[in-house]
């Protein structure tokens, strides 16, 4: 039972309830929050002190459910989704509100139900109770617009589940019996051999399934339109758990599919044109996700075992950088108002260590020697590059210099430099900043670790992470120079654009993206098809009126006191309709029996 | 949450309020790159892929142009689709203006 009720994503579901329960009186706020803050960290020394192996396993309907199994492909997930939880819960300390922490947590919890599960069942699970918490945080901006941001995007969390429980029960039809562990693993065969037979249109759905919450083109807009209109808080979670977990069952169930490379070679790409043009700095930066997802998804796609250490590297290292940068447009939204790259400028001198820690982020998702993403996303590179994909590498290089150019430069740049905006506030609160340090030292760490074991023989903690081993060397002269090179010219082109006038302005407006489909197309043919049904009731009902008094007229006319059935007739006239009637039954029967 | 007051000055003078400052900045970018291109002379790439000849990653002043030209394309090509792209703010709140009911 201890097993079970404490393993990591019960232990954060349950907890974060039982926090939530408690009386105020009984359990003053500090307690409360620095519980929260206990819980991903007792949390995960238990998880440390266990072997690979199932966990958590109980019947249900007959069928085994295992809530916990770990492998080298889950365990380096269990580790960042709890890092990520224990950051969220520092940062959001600035909040008294004590909903943002608790359903983080949970959400957190859920997150961990996805990877750590054991088979299809529970994993769908956990799919579920991850897309309604994670729509709570969008929903505690509590405004207009993310009340609206948040209910599209649960809808699309829902239709996502939809497909994934569609193909599962395919499935189970297909295989006879409860589909497992095997089905989860195996589903690239399924998807590559099975034809237009079940098992295929089943590892169909669930590759769909996958691929609308790792937002894959055209399923990427939930993230762009809902992310941003979270609080500062909720959007550090959620650039954490959900988009990561489908990176993770991508990894899991079709490493190697082949489609995956040129599906993930256009997110990398397009998202970053949309970027450069983008006001809003939260909104910059779920475009920048969406950039990154398509690394990882490439690795995937490539799946040897470098690309999916260099996938599966970068996703941990993503959730770092990317929360630090969230944490930081966050601390301007929480002390400025907004995050319009129109209307800011010069914040560096009122906000000092944000933008220093900013600058750390930036750096980090860029891939600047020294920085996470040089030791993660250079695997994937170099995967490319080993089974020789020429065309891939010039898009992933040229995706790069775009990181680089509206992530790296445009983030802190149009926050924190450019011109003065005149506006003066106060640097971001202290949980803000500790929770920020502690992303950052996290990204300089995991771009100094192959350095250290360079130079100084020591083993690297974060390599040793990795699903598979590791035998690969980040930091060579050619891998110096040649991403150097790329990125300062990178950085020159930004500059020359800002000094000869070409760079277009940060302007407030909104530009249309896949979600217009359904936001405006969408709503046009619901508004067209609610205007045809209304005029076919109005008219429907316009004539059955038009029909039922047309028969009450008749009615009346009838059986009305002046019509000819409901007059009072003479007994006399009624005796003798009587004996005809009689007579002509005699008349009959006698007719009949002759 | 906001904080701010609009005065323009916050009384302090930054480094970087001058302008003669912000294009230092540039020229020792510019410097930089100088340095970074020149550091292709000092050692030799091996090339991996055999397309253009083997220029793409192992001749001299790939990167850097790439780079310098893939920056400079992203940023005119995503400035031209502002036009198709771009509508006000409110766009998605006056969705009911124009439409039935």
């Amino acid at each position: 039972m201890a097993d079970f009720l404490l393993s990591p994503p019960l232990l954060l579901m349950l907890g974060s309830v039982a926090l939530a329960a408690a009386p105020r009186n009984v359990l003053p706020w500090t307690v409360l929050r620095a519980l929260l803050l206990a819980l991903p960290v007792y949390s995960l020394w238990r998880f440390w002190g266990l072997d690979l192996g199932d966990y958590a396993q109980f019947e249900l309907f007959g069928q085994t459910l295992t809530l916990v199994r770990i492998d080298p492909l889950s365990r380096i997930f269990v580790v960042i989704f709890h890092l990520a939880a224990l950051i969220g819960s520092i940062y959001s300390f600035y909040v008294k509100d004590n909903f943002q922490p608790l359903v983080g947590v949970f959400y957190a919890g859920s997150a961990l139900g996805v990877v750590l599960a054991g088979d299809l069942w529970s994993l769908f699970l956990f799919w579920e109770v991850a897309a309604v918490s994670s729509a709570l945080l969008v929903w505690v901006r509590r405004s207009g617009r993310a009340a609206g941001a948040g209910l599209r995007y649960l809808g699309m969390q829902m239709v996502s589940g939809v497909l994934l429980l569609a193909g599962i029960v395919l499935l189970r039809h297909e295989v006879g019996a409860a589909p497992g562990w095997a089905e989860f693993r195996n589903l690239t065969g399924f998807l590559e051999d099975g034809g237009l037979g079940f098992s295929n249109l089943a590892a169909t759905l669930i590759f769909l399934a996958f691929g609308l919450k790792a937002a894959f083109p055209l399923l990427h807009s939930w993230l762009i339109d809902a992310y941003p209109e979270s609080t500062p808080a909720g959007a550090v979670f959620l650039s954490a758990f959900t988009t990561k977990f489908a990176i993770y069952a991508l990894a899991r169930a079709f490493p190697g599919q082949s489609e995956l490379i040129w599906i993930g070679a256009l997110m990398t790409a397009f998202p970053i044109f949309f970027a450069v043009i983008e006001n809003d700095l939260r909104r910059v930066l779920a475009y920048s996700m969406t950039n990154q997802l398509g690394f990882m998804v490439v690795g995937i796609g490539i799946g040897t075992e470098l690309a999916i250490n260099g996938a599966v590297a970068h996703a941990f290292a993503d959730i770092l950088f990317k929360g630090l940068l969230f944490m930081a447009m966050g601390a301007v939204l929480y002390r400025v108002g907004h995050v319009n790259g129109s209307d800011l400028g010069g914040l560096y001198k009122s906000m000092p260590i944000t933008t220093g820690l900013c600058i750390i982020g930036a750096a980090s998702i860029s891939a600047f020697p020294l920085f996470s993403a040089f030791a993660t996303k250079s695997l994937i590179m170099s995967a490319a590059v080993y089974k020789e994909y020429f065309w891939l590498w010039l898009v992933l290089l040229f995706a790069s210099a775009g990181v680089f150019h509206h992530a790296g430069i445009k983030i802190p740049f149009f926050a924190f430099f450019h011109h003065d905006s005149g506006i003066r506030c106060k640097e971001a609160p202290r949980s803000m900043i500790v929770a920020m340090v502690l992303a950052a030292a996290a990204s300089m760490a995991i771009g100094l670790f192959p350095l250290a074991e360079m130079w100084l023989g020591v083993a690297n903690p974060f390599y040793e992470l990795l699903p598979y081993p590791v035998d690969y060397e980040v930091y060579t002269k050619t891998h110096v120079i040649t991403q150097s090179q790329l990125l300062f010219f990178s950085a020159l082109a930004f500059a020359t654009l800002m000094r000869t006038g070409l760079y277009p302005p940060e302007l407030r407006s909104v530009n249309l993206d896949a979600d217009w489909l359904y936001r405006r197309v969408g709503l046009r043919i619901w508004d067209g098809v609610a205007t045809a049904f209304v005029t076919i009731h109005r008219a429907g009902y316009a004539a059955a009126g038009r029909l039922t008094g047309a028969a009450l007229e008749t009615a009346q006319r009838h059986l009305g006191p002046q019509g000819f059935l409901g007059r009072s007739w003479l007994t006399a006239s009624m005796a003798l309709w009587v004996a005809v009637l009689l007579a002509a039954y005699l008349v009959v029967f006698y007719w009949r029996l002759g | 949450m906001a904080h701010h007051d609009h005065g323009k000055h916050g009384g302090k003078s930054y480094w970087l309020d001058k302008k003669g400052n912000v294009a230092k900045v540039f020229y020792a970018l510019i410097a930089v790159d100088v340095l970074w291109l020149a550091a292709d002379f000092l050692y030799k790439k091996k090339a991996e892929f055999d397309a253009w000849g083997g220029w793409a990653d192992g001749g001299f002043g790939f990167y850097p142009v790439y780079g310098f030209v893939g920056a400079f394309l992203l940023v005119l090509a995503a400035k031209q689709m502002r036009r198709v792209l771009m509508r006000s703010e409110d766009y998605y709140e006056r969705r009911r203006d124009g439409g039935a009911s």
